[in-house]
């Protein structure tokens, strides 16, 4: 057999049984889908059960005495039969953060958490700094943390050290739609960290900009908005259940390279009148 | 000191319960949340934002001025 057929066969088993494990947790799914905007809890959970995902984020919010809206959404995640990842949203400072991840884990009882620590309300960018102390001590307090953060590598190596098994790097700023701003950056930190399950995190806005990072090779995306807020949340969570699926295949299967010069396909030799001038 | 006292043996404490002015005849934050309705119910608690674990609820005592935060599931991305 040449090394060609080999590598061709290890790549068609690897994307039969392509396993994705967050901190030992096996999950079947590739795409992590946000809980928030969506027309109806109904349409939610169709979205979620349509999109395929195994892991959906969610957060806690201030809960009014006579509401109960808490408790009626903790019913609603939890008859879908998935993992919850809660996030620490909104918070600014490492000491939000932190008690905002302590109060989740009570309710959600889990040990994941989504650290966000948000440096400006304008942005929405990571406050890296704030990140890296947050994730310290979560870590220390035994949280398996899953960091929002930038594609700066000096950065994603503090998150390491500090306990983090897994990065988040955005795509683009939360809610923008962007895409993947900086895709050499990108590219570099997954070429960085080939062994780190590294997740796309926000700015997605189309299924084309989730197929593009799982092509890169990233391990998975997370996204909300662009299901949440399109004209059908339950078809578009199917085709970005889709594009995440046929990206990921594609980079198992091997991407071709792009070159600079144009390659006929169909075989050149035994062209028909091949020998004969060719003049205008 | 002397002030709190005062204010504990007026018509209770005055605390901030998500924000708002709030006055009660609880001086634990375990009795805050029964007096409150969320007693049994899915939610989590800080004072000046700091977490305090369900269990711990009973021991936490409250002071005037105290900031209490009661949070439960919510949509989230």
């Amino acid at each position: 057999m040449s090394i060609i057929e080999t590598e061709t066969k290890r790549a068609g088993s690897h994307a039969e049984a392509d396993p994705l494990t967050l901190y030992g947790r096996t999950v079947g799914s590739r795409l992590l889908l946000g809980t928030a905007q969506y027309p109806s809890p109904e349409i939610l959970g169709e979205a979620v059960r349509q999109s395929g995902t195994g892991i959906v984020t969610v957060s806690l919010r201030r809960e009014a005495a006579r509401g109960g809206g808490g408790e009626r959404f903790f019913e609603l995640i939890s008859s879908w039969g998935v993992d919850v990842l809660p996030n620490t949203a909104g918070c600014r400072t490492p000491k939000e953060a932190i008690n905002t991840a302590l109060m989740a884990r009570e309710l959600f009882d889990t040990r994941w958490v989504k650290l966000e620590v948000i440096a400006n309300d304008d942005t929405l960018q990571p406050d890296v700094f704030g990140l890296v102390e947050a994730a310290r001590e979560l870590s220390r307090q035994d949280f398996e943390v899953f960091p929002y953060t930038t594609e700066d590598l000096g950065v994603a190596e503090r998150l390491m050290a500090a306990g983090c098994e897994v990065l988040m790097p955005w795509g683009a700023p939360i809610g923008s739609a962007r895409g993947l701003a900086n895709p050499y950056a990108l590219k570099t930190m997954r070429n960085y960290f080939p062994g780190v399950p590294l997740i796309v995190d926000a700015g997605i806005g189309a299924p084309s900009h989730a197929m593009a990072a799982m092509e890169l090779g990233f391990d998975a995306v997370l996204l909300n908005t662009a299901v949440a807020k399109a004209g059908d949340p339950v078809a578009m969570a199917r085709a970005f259940g889709a594009a995440v699926a046929a990206g990921r295949t594609a980079f198992v299967a091997g991407l071709m390279e792009p070159r600079d010069m144009a390659a006929p396909s169909t075989p050149v030799a035994g062209t028909p009148f091949f020998d004969l001038e060719h003049k205008r | 000191m002397q002030q709190k006292v005062e204010q504990e043996t007026g018509s209770g404490l005055e605390v901030f319960v998500n924000g708002e002015a709030c006055r009660t005849g609880a001086r634990t934050l375990a009795a805050l949340v029964g007096e409150l309705g969320y007693a049994g119910r899915r939610i989590a608690t800080a004072v000046n934002g700091e977490f305090i674990a369900s269990a711990a609820r009973e021991e936490m005592q409250l002071a005037p001025g105290d900031r209490v935060e009661i949070v439960a599931p919510r949509q989230g991305g």
